[in-house]
């Protein structure tokens, strides 16, 4: 099946813009962002909206239409869980198969400050009425807050005998995201307790493929709540345990 | 913009008595803080006497003279620097040139203590100049320009991580109608124990604070002050293992605000409690005889916690936050006392119960500027309903007499802001206060309504909590998870071998001018 956007009618291509250029706002800008939208590939281009940010910036609103199409059959994406399990079933889950309560540490590693994800997923509360693994009675979870450095988390994730380690990224400028979570894969093998719990990454701009690309077990963007994390850790150790029999 | 009567029906002698509790629980802090320093108000206080500079690999001269003194920091650095300038007959530009080559200035023996008083008059009496003129300008163009003074003031961030980028950025943002320019640190700074040296174009969701960036943003800013006619102010963060250092630098290169919390180094960034306690206190005392305005951390309590059930541990911090600053001889008007808007949208009334609580922030500290925090925690990759949320921020920020507004980003969950992103938060806060702008005026509440119960029950808990505080006393208090759930150990966290008890004849001429200046302590 190919598609293409839908403004207001099947396959009109309709595509909504809004970008800054280097230049004073004048009617010549005006026609610049213009012809730059077309330059993109976009036809029918109308420029709605321009106004200056300095007297070197101006930000423009323009629509445009385009030709391009997709197959929408070709396109590949693994979710990390078909389906999700409720907090519930997670704990039942866990009494069935395991039999003791499942270690999880988590922290926000490297430099970045930021926990709001983490804690999301970790604390008691949760997020947007979905409570957090702390919550779990079969989880014993740990959240180590911010700036944890990768050897802390790994240290932790040791001592503890995790089951499962959650990181966290928020801050991607520049791919400072990257190496920190490369550094902790490297340092886990290094160890050599990369087989012996799961990794799994967190944050607003990773998904699944990436996690996977970095040689995670698991990788959660945005809209995750912990039941989603829970399930894929439950599924995947239960998996592990089953095949090793 | 103090009330006559509270709108919110709230009872003065009990708002007296939570502001007595926090007397009660800052006082043995005090005597603490009274007894101690650490290695950052030593480099701090040499940074104000003139050290400055940094060695080839980068070391900064002032953690060069902490290293050198060590252990006799608990006597105060101050006099080995003031020691070198006087029997090596140096400023103190060529004396950090030395340093820098690897002079030890503690070995040195110390030579008659009147040439040491005599050098530290000489050197505080520049000092004092150089900060008195910084206040004299400001309140100037302030006076100049007062008739675009904007309430809300409109405070934006930069972060690109390079100074000259940040530039382009503040300018565009305080030509479109910011009031207020802050450039946010790389993300980590707080937790270095030193400043970096010089202009920086490398960092990490945000720039390094150090003296060089603040004298590039203050001079970018001062272009535009005289363009606009308005005075654009300048912020930084005050905050982490150098509080004190940044408060002096602010000091010397004119910042107009300064980010400074009396506990969110602990709770946040697991900085010792001793040292943040010390440090903040010094810091301060800096930013008071700057005429910096301080912006405190309450909205951490929220995005960490839930902004309605742990509404009561922001007033509660605020209270602490005042009892502290006025401690360092602060008046209310520098206080920016801090709390935001972070209520669960999806909650039934949540818009009341924002409204209630920034009115009683209002109603509660009336000389203080107040610093607005915008929605953060449930922003999502929506933008759209994120600029609606902003919206209804904006509409409490005017309705209730904010003083400095942080606006919210529509980008907030994605990016560091793109420079139109400020642009359609100045445009839609442009608006919002244009549009209402003789709204608070108009507006009484309902005798017993959902807003007034609302306000009078966090100022109920609040007032429990601090009793429970006070109890306990704040050290337990913070180690048994009372503040945002975070449990921090006394002796736990980041910089705790950085604090000194005060030896016996410990010298700090900076530290005397201070207190001399803002008649702190006895």
């Amino acid at each position: 099946m190919f598609i293409k956007p839908y403004g207001d009618t099947s396959d009109d291509g309709a595509v909504q813009l809004s970008f800054t250029l280097p230049v004073k706002n004048c009617g010549r800008a005006k026609e610049a962002a213009r012809l730059y939208v077309q330059k993109l590939g976009f036809k029918k281009v109308d420029v709605v909206h321009a106004a200056p940010l300095s007297e070197d910036f101006t930000f423009f609103v323009a629509y445009g239409k385009t030709d391009v199409s997709l197959d929408y059959d070709k396109v590949e994406y693994a979710e990390a869980v078909d389906k999700y399990m409720s907090m519930d079933e997670v704990n039942d889950f866990i009494k069935t198969h395991f039999k003791r309560k499942l270690v999880i540490v988590g922290a926000c590693t490297g430099t970045d400050a930021h926990t709001v994800g983490i804690d999301a997923i970790m604390n008691m509360k949760g997020y947007n009425h979905h409570f957090g693994l702390e919550r779990y009675p079969m989880i014993e979870a740990l959240n180590m807050g911010s700036q944890v450095p990768n050897e802390k988390i790994l240290e932790k994730a040791k001592e503890l005998k995790a089951d499962a380690v959650l990181v966290s990224q928020i801050v991607t400028q520049k791919d400072v995201h990257i190496k920190n979570l490369t550094g902790l894969i490297e340092l886990a093998e290094a160890e050599k307790v990369r087989g012996k719990m799961l990794l799994i990454m967190g944050g607003p701009r990773v998904n699944n493929k990436l996690a996977k690309e970095l040689g995670y077990d698991a990788g959660f963007g945005a809209g995750t709540y912990a039941e989603h994390v829970a399930t894929f850790v439950v599924k995947k150790l239960y998996e592990r345990m089953t095949t090793r029999k | 913009m103090t009330p006559v009567k509270s709108k919110l029906g709230l009872s003065k002698p009990k708002i007296d008595s939570a502001r007595e509790l926090a007397e009660g629980i800052t006082a043995p802090v005090q005597e603490f803080i009274d007894g101690h320093t650490t290695v950052t108000i030593e480099r701090a206080t040499l940074r104000l006497l003139g050290a400055d500079g940094a060695d080839a690999d980068g070391v900064p001269v002032p953690n060069l003279i902490a290293s050198q003194c060590a252990e006799k920091l608990s006597g105060g650095a101050a006099q080995y620097y003031l020691n070198a300038l006087v029997k090596l007959n140096r400023t103190p530009a060529e004396l950090n040139k030395e340093i820098e080559k690897g002079l030890n200035i503690a070995d040195i023996e110390l030579t008659d203590a009147k040439r040491i008083q005599a050098k530290a008059a000489e050197l505080v009496k520049g000092l004092d100049a150089r900060i008195a003129g910084n206040v004299a300008h400001r309140n100037a163009k302030l006076k100049q320009y007062k008739d675009k003074v904007k309430s809300p003031l409109i405070y934006v961030i930069v972060a690109t991580g390079n100074i000259y980028e940040d530039v382009k950025q503040a300018q565009a943002a305080a030509l479109q109608g910011a009031d207020i320019i802050a450039v946010i640190r790389t993300t980590a700074q707080s937790l270095l124990d030193y400043v970096p040296y010089g202009a920086t174009t490398e960092g990490f969701g945000g720039t390094y604070a150090t003296q060089e960036n603040f004298r590039i943003m203050r001079a970018a800013l001062d272009e535009i002050v005289e363009k606009e006619g308005r005075y654009i102010r300048l912020v930084n963060y005050c905050s982490g293992l150098c509080m004190p250092e940044i408060a002096a630098m602010g000091a010397l290169e004119r910042l107009d605000m300064m980010l400074n919390d009396s506990m969110y180094g602990i709770l946040f960034r697991d900085i010792n409690m001793y040292r943040t306690f010390t440090d903040q206190f010094f810091s301060r005392m800096i930013n008071t005889a700057a005429d910096i305005i301080i912006n405190t951390g309450e909205d951490n309590y929220l995005t960490t916690s839930d902004a309605v059930e742990k509404a009561h541990t922001v007033l509660a911090s605020q209270f602490l936050n005042e009892r502290f600053a006025f401690n360092a001889g602060m008046p209310a008007r520098l206080m920016g006392l801090g709390h935001a808007f972070e209520i669960d949208p999806a909650l039934k009334n949540g818009f009341l119960y924002e409204y209630a609580q920034a009115l009683m922030a209002r109603e509660i500290f009336p000389e203080h500027p107040l610093k607005y925090m915008p929605p953060t925690k449930f922003m999502t990759g929506d933008i759209f309903k994120g600029y609606a949320m902003n919206t209804l921020f904006n509409f409490v920020s005017k309705a209730t007499g904010q003083g400095i507004e942080l606006l919210g980003m529509l980008t907030e969950a994605i990016h560091t802001p793109y420079l139109q992103d400020r642009h359609l938060a100045i445009e839609n806060a442009l608006y919002v206060h244009n549009t209402m702008a003789g709204f608070a005026d108009e507006i009484e509440f309902k005798k017993g309504g959902v807003i007034q119960k609302r306000a009078q029950q966090v100022l109920d808990e609040t007032i429990e909590m601090l009793q429970d505080v006070k109890k306990r006393g704040l050290f337990t208090a913070i180690e048994t998870g009372m503040f945002a759930e975070i449990k921090r150990p006394r002796d736990g966290g980041k910089g705790f071998d950085g604090v000194y008890e005060k030896a016996a004849g410990y010298y700090n001429p900076v530290e005397a001018y201070l207190k001399k200046k803002l008649k702190v302590g006895k």
